[in-house]
């Protein structure tokens, strides 16, 4: 064993200790910093023990996934039989078996857009963008009402399942996106009234739950319309959605307004630009381009609120999972149905806001 | 020349009268105004039509007539013989109770999660931010229904209900707790609170002025709780202990005596708080980030402890970016009580909008009467709302 010698200031660094570096020194800095930590972190582990082995034996290890009838469903878990048979009314609803399809291709058409439309580099993007809000209704109109170009016609009745909340949710936020750009562009307006009569419609329809607006368009716009007019009882859902939607669509247009600094206003007159072109060819694009994200967070919302359309006796997705728990062949196994939806809802609207998170981080970047 | 200074000197042309941006804003507004009138009178006269046609009476009047049906959970007395008005009261009280409750417990949910997302321990920051990623993704009606069908409804029956101390019982008809039962002198110990209130705030406010004055501090916390404990203690035994408890008693298939809460009221009101509870967590959490670090150490520097430091000078700079989202959550909140319709609480929507609306086929009026109730809720909350962000502002000197 050597003893050297160093001149002051000239020792080699020694290792950092064990304990301060890995998991160790993580999990010191982390879990186990003060005796207060270490309860919680204990709180925390007794927590988990209590919650997650019973959810994984009854989902996974006790489930029961093969068979056709409830008969097959032997073990304690989960009775995932129910979920398979139920399989094609929840994401369907009672739509005719050989005309899936039609249903199938339009959601093909539209993932591979909006795929499109989420590459940053992708050129066509204005085109494409274009063809999501104008072709593509028109197109996803034929295909799931049909009656027309050698197609069999199928009533809004039989729609449900998944398939009719994104019906509903994605048609509620395009259409009310025109609205709501009108009703922002109102509410800042200087003429008075106006301004008025856009304040006081988007203060009415924000003020009010969606479930009164629903009660409301499905007894109050047969009243409204002249006699013998007949709304089909989607249409008025999708109505009251509609003007619903188009109130809170106002207010995030009119955020991304109050963003966009005066010197743009100014210069779009100061061009000569009229008062459309200026709004349409400078301020807008801006504008909307900001809030993108808070369209995004306005659909998470919207889409979670249109299982509420079960209601007024629509069967969206949450609506089916209720109608097949209380078939009288199945009861008892509404928690899987539950459980189903409640994960199908989840993957969507969360990788919807982490989308919009991520937006919100890109757009920032340039301030 | 001459020709030049007369033209630079002459008022400009004045643009045809079309072409004059006042008068083409008086004469746009005058169309939207007229179209909108139309529209209305459009809807008015169809409606009115046919109304008349399907023979439904029209006007308030139905309001005083005999409803002539029951509601399961009423605060104020109430039966088949009470009138429209009766029943629109004990929904609209329902609506209120349920929300004010739920309020209650989503702001203390919301509260715990939201500062244990910001813990320094991983685990517990991590668990917290699973509970709000997991909860505020899923529908609340999903939520409702879970509660109310797949644990509410499988608890066991009135006969095996499962019991906390024998006090307490739970089962698939509710939960059923010890009723305070008020005898005779029960106002004394009632007054005696009330005075021991006046009294702590007339002492807050004079330790307040005090301190201000001279610097001294005074032991308020104590001195109140003293007195709020104290004084209802004194009056108690001054009037013999006038409060007894009636205790719930299986006869039968049900239980006798206690106060009971119907399990439509427990299922929403745990719901709202747990969905409520994950977005008051997160404003809760984006409240205390917007403090910047240095106002904690400007605090430690000038040798505040960390208890003062969090109460003069984190939480009122915080509460100046929670309070306006906490108020809308709140509003959210009450709003999104009406989905008690769904599982049949009686609430505002399913006794009046519901039932009510079915009985007397009077659409416009009840549904006016609802969406008003709403609106007014609304419109008040969001006028506190103005006033308080008045009063917090930074006033800059």
């Amino acid at each position: 064993m050597t003893n050297e010698t160093y001149q002051p200031g000239h020792h080699p660094d020694l290792p950092p200790p064990a304990s301060t570096v890995g998991v160790l020194g993580w999990m010191r800095a982390n879990l186990l910093s003060s005796p207060l930590n270490i309860g919680l972190t204990l709180l925390g582990l007794y927590l988990i023990y209590l919650v997650v082995p019973p959810i994984l034996s009854w989902a996974f290890i006790d489930a029961n996934f093969s068979g056709q009838t409830r008969e097959d469903c032997v073990k304690e878990g989960a009775c995932w039989v129910f979920i398979k048979v139920w399989f094609k009314q929840l994401m369907y609803g009672r739509y005719p078996n050989t005309e899936l399809w039609r249903i199938n291709a339009a959601y093909i058409i539209f993932a591979i857009s909006l795929i499109l439309l989420l590459i940053p580099r992708f050129p066509w993007k204005g085109w494409l963008g274009l063809f999501l809000l104008v072709v593509f209704p028109l197109i996803a109109y034929y295909l799931f009402v049909g009656d027309s170009f050698g197609l069999m016609g199928v009533e809004t009745p039989l729609w449900g399942g998944l398939f009719l909340t994104l019906v509903i949710a994605v048609l509620g936020i395009v259409a009310s996106l025109p609205l709501g750009i009108v009703l922002a562009l109102g509410r800042r307006s200087d003429m008075p009234i106006v301004r008025a009569i856009c304040v006081a419609f988007i203060e009415f329809w924000r003020g009010v739950p969606l479930i009164t607006v629903l009660f409301m368009s499905s007894v109050m716009f047969p009243l409204f319309m002249p006699e013998g007019t007949y709304f089909d009882k989607l249409l008025r859902a999708l109505i009251g959605v509609m003007l619903f939607s188009a109130a809170y669509m106002a207010e995030v247009v009119r955020g991304g307004l109050q963003a966009i600094p005066k010197g743009q206003f100014e210069a779009a007159s100061a061009l000569g630009l009229s008062y459309w072109k200026s709004m349409g060819l400078i301020v807008m694009p801006q504008a909307l381009k900001m809030v993108i994200p808070g369209i995004v967070n306005t659909f998470i919302g919207l889409f979670k609120d249109t299982t509420l359309v079960l209601i007024i006796g629509l069967f969206d997705f949450l609506g089916m999972a209720q109608l097949a728990a209380t078939n009288p062949d199945w009861l008892g196994f509404a928690v899987e149905g539950y459980v189903f939806v409640a994960f199908g809802f989840w993957c969507f609207c969360f990788s919807m806001s982490r989308y919009s998170q991520n937006l919100e981080k890109k757009l920032h970047t340039g301030f | 020349m001459a020709e030049l200074s007369t033209t630079a000197a002459a008022p400009p042309a004045r643009p045809p009268i079309w072409n004059d941006p006042r008068y083409r804003a008086i004469f746009f507004q005058v169309v939207v105004l007229i179209l909108i009138l139309l529209g209305f009178a459009y809807i008015g006269n169809n409606t009115v039509q046919n109304l008349e046609r399907q023979g439904i009476a029209s006007g308030f009047g139905f309001l005083q007539t005999t409803a002539g049906f029951s509601v399961s959970m009423s605060l104020i007395e109430y039966s088949e013989e009470h009138s429209y008005g009766r029943a629109f009261l004990v929904g609209f009280l329902n609506t209120i109770l349920v929300s004010a409750v739920s309020i209650v417990f989503a702001s203390i949910l919301g509260l715990i999660i939201g500062i244990a997302r910001l813990s320094r321990n991983w685990l517990i920051a991590r668990m917290a931010m699973v509970y709000i990623e997991v909860l505020r993704n899923i529908p609340l009606l999903l939520q409702i229904f879970f509660w109310y069908f797949a644990v509410l409804r499988a608890l066991p029956s009135p006969r095996n209900s499962a019991s906390l101390f024998d006090m307490i019982f739970l089962n698939n008809r509710g939960i059923i707790t010890p009723a305070p039962v008020f005898e005779e002198g029960f106002w004394l110990v009632a007054a005696a609170l009330g005075i021991a209130i006046v009294a702590v705030v007339i002492i807050a406010r004079w330790a307040h002025q005090r301190q201000e004055r001279t610097g001294q501090q005074f032991h308020t916390v104590y001195v109140s709780l003293a007195l709020l404990i104290g004084l209802p203690l004194l009056a108690a035994a001054l009037a013999g202990f006038p409060l007894s408890w009636s205790f719930p008693e299986l006869q039968g298939f049900n239980f006798r005596g206690g106060v009971g809460l119907i399990p439509e009221f427990v299922a929403l009101m745990l719901a709202l708080s747990m969905y409520t509870a994950a977005f008051i967590a997160e404003i809760v959490r984006a409240g205390i980030l917007a403090v910047s670090h240095g106002q904690t150490e400007a605090a430690y520097a000038v040798g505040l402890r960390p208890g003062p430091t969090l109460r003069l000078v984190i939480i009122p700079q915080a509460s100046r970016v929670i309070i306006p989202p906490l108020t809308s959550q709140y509003l959210n909140l009450t709003k999104n009580s009406s989905l008690a319709a769904a599982i049949a609480y009686p609430d505002l929507v399913l006794v009046f909008a519901g039932t009510a609306l079915m009985q007397t086929g009077q659409a416009v009026e009840i549904m006016g009467i609802t969406m008003g109730i709403y609106l007014l809720i609304s419109l008040l909350i969001s006028a506190f709302m103005n006033w308080y962000n008045q009063k917090m502002a930074l006033v800059e000197r």
